[in-house]
């Protein structure tokens, strides 16, 4: 009595009577469409359903995963309204499966309960998580401060081999990003300011702006910037790497500090190579404004070379270097604490990358802010 | 070979309670550790194995209770006396947690290098050593993403034993070996012990390893979130007045009723 027709096809028999019958019939597989189950739920749901449902499916072709999940809605509806099943009609194995799967009761208690808090509450929840986060960058800064100072004695315990390829890392193999970045920097800078100082005629200062706003400020921003994007993320993703690997534990145990082994190292490594990539941008922004000059405003390469050399003093250099060993504190620090902070899981490590490299900026940014007008105020 | 159970106390754990916040992993946790014993932490997925081990090895500060290793409490102990217990302690984690950016050479050189004066070709040989011990001779130069799972084990334990350890931990040694490479690392656990005259703390819930090198151990259950037995295993499958410890010890087929599965619904 085999039916042809694949189609898979529900049929009722009489609803009057204690037992009813569902008639299924056609190759029920997940590539076809489904008949709606709307009469069996109308008629489970009466206010007077019957006793048993019977389930007959000698007619089925062909079954999957999609007649399971067909008739486990309408068998745990036929239960939920007192109404008992005979299965005894269905192919052996969906009996089984179908046994499988009601075996173990579903679990009903929450998963975790999404209370609703108020205002107030979720207030202080972000307090105490705030101070919960200052009280661990401040511990995570004191470890650091004590193992530098064991660094500083030659008593820290690291590989010379490691702290010699972050070097490598971390200074030569960011050169040509900074090249391109900050030679960049010093042709905007060069076109803004001589589009301006044309209509005074006084486009040879624009050497005196290029120098002066790279050497400062924006040779050590840029180079920040790039670096909280190269290095801090980097050193999260290392340090949150060997965290969920368990590496920063096997560490531990053996007792060598891993701020002694793998921060420190880091940190270091940073506050040495970034003033020389800083050093080095001003350099690029000083050719990217004397490529302008010389190119699109009628002005020599000596003579811009002379007003740059006449315009900057030691002391904007002095300046522009210690903003870069701040920036490059920072930059170490947040990408080493979001690392070791680090969650033990693929997605908390791009979390603690993430959020090393934003934490970096904001902080770049504020820096700057600060000192700058520190450095206004005392006359630097 | 001496017998481990006339030997005096050599690991104490008594009162150990563990959480994380307010969340109780294990409660009052009593046992005792001889030396030369394989001790086995058992139980159930998620009871808190790995965190009864990570309290013993100086990870996690338990909430309340202690760990005495030979008389000396570890967690009121001294910042520098705990280090030195911890450098007695050889680890191997269920991950290897093999440094990745190290070869295995590197990897097992690390403790020495750091905690011994000793010459940079007596270390190279000690390690020569470690890895042959472990049957990988000649792997020095592989980085861990180069070699196989279990080999990375063998790895972990060719590190662990680097500074030849008085206790060596184990978390879950067989997870994702197959039947075979995973007896051979038990026959090598137990070797280990009988030539170093080591302690072996071991977690895991496979059934071969427990019956065939433990001759102690604790059961933690997730449910009471305490211990409900301690013992021999090879004893406890059969004479635990617990039907859950014998239901565990046996796969759910002994003649004690299965333990209830924990859903939390009766619907």
């Amino acid at each position: 009595m085999q039916d042809t027709d694949p189609t898979p096809k529900i049929r009722l028999s009489r609803s009057g009577d204690p037992v009813v019958q569902l008639v299924l019939a056609g190759a029920w597989t997940l590539d076809r469409d489904f008949p709606s189950d709307e009469a069996v739920r109308k008629l489970l749901t009466k206010p007077s359903p019957p006793q048993t449902l019977e389930f007959q499916a000698q007619a089925v072709s062909a079954w999957d995963s999609g007649l399971l999940t067909y008739l486990l809605g309408i068998i745990k509806l036929a239960h939920s309204n007192g109404v008992e099943t005979d299965l005894s009609g269905l192919p052996g194995g969906v009996q089984r499966l179908i046994a499988l799967s009601l075996a173990v009761p579903e679990h009903h208690t929450p998963h975790a309960e999404p209370v609703r808090i108020g205002v107030t509450e979720r207030a202080g929840r972000a307090w105490i998580a705030a101070a919960r986060g200052a009280t661990g960058f401040l511990e995570f800064l004191g470890q650091t401060a004590l193992a530098f100072s064991t660094f500083l004695r030659g008593k820290a315990r690291y590989r010379p081999a490691d702290f010699l390829l972050l070097l490598q890392e971390v200074g030569a193999q960011a050169l040509p990003i900074v090249s391109l970045v900050s030679l960049l920097v010093g042709l905007i800078l060069a076109f803004i300011g001589a589009v301006q100082l044309r209509q005074f005629g006084a486009e040879i200062y624009v050497a005196d702006l290029v120098g002066i706003a790279m050497a400062r400020q924006m040779g050590a921003l840029m180079t920040a910037i790039i670096l909280a994007g190269r290095t801090g993320a980097a050193y999260a993703a290392q340090l949150g790497t060997m965290q969920a690997n368990e590496e920063i534990d096997a560490l531990r145990t053996l007792g060598i500090s891993p701020i002694e082994f793998l921060v420190v190292p880091r940190v270091f490594a940073l506050v040495l190579m970034m003033p020389l990539l800083s050093a080095y941008a001003v350099l690029m922004g000083i050719l990217g404004g004397a490529l302008v000059c010389v190119t699109s405003f009628d002005i020599s390469f000596m003579e811009y070379y002379n007003e740059t050399i006449i315009t900057i003093r030691m002391a904007d250099f002095a300046a522009g270097m210690v903003y870069t060993v701040v920036f490059a504190v920072i930059v170490a620090l947040s990408g080493c604490l979001r690392g070791i902070q680090s969650g033990r899981n693929a997605s908390a490590v791009g979390v603690a990358t993430t959020s090393a490299v934003v934490t970096a900026i904001v902080w770049i940014v504020v820096a700057d802010a600060i000192l700058t007008v520190l450095f206004d105020a005392i006359g630097f | 070979m001496r017998g481990p159970t006339k030997a005096p106390p050599h690991i104490v754990v008594s009162g150990l309670t563990m959480a994380y916040g307010d969340f109780v992993i294990q409660r009052d946790l009593e046992f005792t550790i001889r030396r030369g014993d394989i001790f086995v932490i058992m139980g159930g997925s998620g009871c808190g194995k790995s965190t009864l081990m990570r309290a013993m090895i100086g990870l996690l500060p338990p909430a309340k209770g202690k760990v005495t290793i030979d008389g000396v409490s570890f967690w009121d102990a001294s910042a520098d006396e705990r280090d030195r217990m911890m450098h007695r302690c050889g680890v191997t984690y269920q991950g290897a947690a093999l440094w990745s950016s190290m070869t295995l050479a590197e990897n097992v050189s690390l403790p020495l290098e750091q905690y011994t004066e000793l010459p940079t070709g007596m270390i190279r040989d000690l390690v020569e050593l470690k890895l042959s011990l472990v049957g990988l001779a000649g792997f020095g130069e592989y980085y861990p993403s180069e070699i196989s799972g279990g080999m990375r084990k063998r790895a972990g334990l060719a590190r662990a034993i680097a500074l030849d350890p008085d206790i060596l931990f184990f978390d879950e040694p067989s997870a994702g070996l197959d039947p075979i490479s995973s007896r051979r690392l038990d026959d090598l656990i137990a070797e280990l012990r009988d030539s170093l005259g080591a302690t072996v703390v071991l977690v895991t819930h496979e059934l071969p390893t427990i019956f065939g090198i433990g001759n102690n151990s604790v059961f933690l259950d997730a449910d009471t979130r305490t211990q409900l037995a301690t013992g021999n295993p090879n004893t406890l499958v059969a004479e635990s007045p617990d039907p859950r410890v014998r239901a565990f010890l046996t796969r759910g087929e002994s003649d004690a009723p299965s333990p209830q599965l924990p859903a939390g619904g009766n619907s």
